[in-house]
């Protein structure tokens, strides 16, 4: 059941994946001050899930993977836009980036 | 071979990922970050999927990465102090992360593909296809919903980025168009007798006839509000304009 991925097998992309999700949640919880870095840190934990995807649908050789990966880059992008978009409003209004601080909305 | 050119990519793809979470500068996480997605996409080219590497490297190499450069680069932000909580929070972080890879390598552990996975239908590029033109014979019949949506997010996202950072300017130069037509050539145009071989400039100058100029532009546009407009003419003359008539 290694269909497309040859020699190498679907253990070792798992594997990276699963670094890699672990990096993203890393990043998150270490920069607590920098919105940015914690936006890229979602882009990590969603290139894992694609990296997830792309190594299932070669290894079943079920071209559905690609295609959820191509949502998922779509809606990444989306969200990092919008994100960032957002970081540029509140640095405008505030001054700072600085997660701690934003705390206006308490809910 | 194969193999080789694997874990070459994975170790840059891990400890460039490394990097992204841990660097000093926002603006070496981004290029890091960059890095990261091109091993990524030599991990895709691995498996098969050319058409996906390509589109993750054109659009998030292309565009999204050079977007946070963007605003890392416009938004002044004292970096120093990013970095100040980093202490203390980097226990709690390798404690959930570490929990959180113990947890995956367990599951990765006991887990194996079905031995009948042949039997669920899959959809199985047709032979001789390449990645890319089996990825649209699949994308537009039985994802086809799915990538309109995919459409109306995008343009709901790129509307709402432009709608969240647009700002009424001070400065936005306007026309009010009522006033624009009711102008007329007598009070738009000056015309002015110039001797033969001396120019505007030794006469006084071109003065615009204000009563048109400022008048037929939104008030606040040109940077001039309504009340600065008679003092910026000349006085002395029949030039008062503004938009108190």
């Amino acid at each position: 059941m290694t269909g497309g991925l040859g020699s190498i097998g679907i253990g070792p992309y798992l594997t990276v994946s699963a670094i890699l999700l672990v990096l993203g949640v890393f990043g998150i919880f270490l920069n607590r001050k920098n919105v940015i870095i914690i936006l890229m840190s979602i882009e990590l934990i969603l290139l894992s899930a694609n990296l997830n995807f792309v190594a299932f649908s070669s290894a079943l050789g079920d071209l559905s993977g690609q295609v959820f990966t191509l949502f998922v880059l779509t809606i990444a992008a989306a969200e990092s836009a919008i994100g960032l978009a957002i970081v540029t409003v509140y640095f405008r209004n505030r001054g700072s980036i600085e997660v701690e601080d934003i705390t206006m909305m308490k809910g | 071979m194969t193999q080789i050119v694997f874990y070459v990519f994975a170790t840059v793809l891990v400890l460039s990922a490394g990097m992204v979470v841990s660097a000093r500068n926002p603006v070496h996480s981004v290029l890091f970050l960059i890095l990261a997605f091109f091993n990524a996409a030599g991990l895709f080219l691995i498996a098969g999927a050319e058409f996906l590497a390509m589109i993750l490297v054109i659009v998030y190499v292309g565009a999204v990465a050079v977007l946070f450069l963007f605003v890392v680069m416009m938004l002044d932000v004292r970096f120093t102090r990013m970095r100040e909580g980093l202490q203390r929070y980097a226990p709690f972080g390798a404690a959930v992360g570490g929990v959180l890879f113990a947890e995956l390598a367990l599951a990765f552990g006991h887990w194996r593909i079905a031995a009948n996975i042949a039997d669920v239908p899959h959809l199985v590029p047709a032979p001789g296809r390449t990645n890319t033109a089996a990825l649209g014979d699949v994308l537009y019949t039985h994802y086809v919903f799915l990538f309109e949506a995919c459409g109306v997010v995008l343009l709901v996202a790129m509307i709402g980025a432009i709608v969240l950072t647009l700002r009424e300017r001070p400065m936005g130069r306007r026309q009010n168009i009522d006033r624009q037509h009711e102008r007329t050539a007598a009070e738009s145009v000056e015309m002015m007798a110039l001797p033969l071989g001396r120019g505007v400039a030794e006469l006084g100058g071109f003065r615009r006839p204000d009563k048109s100029y400022y008048v037929a532009s939104v008030p606040g546009s040109y940077g001039v509000t309504a009340e600065a407009v008679p003092q910026a003419a000349p006085a002395g003359d029949d030039r008062k304009g503004g938009l108190g008539q």
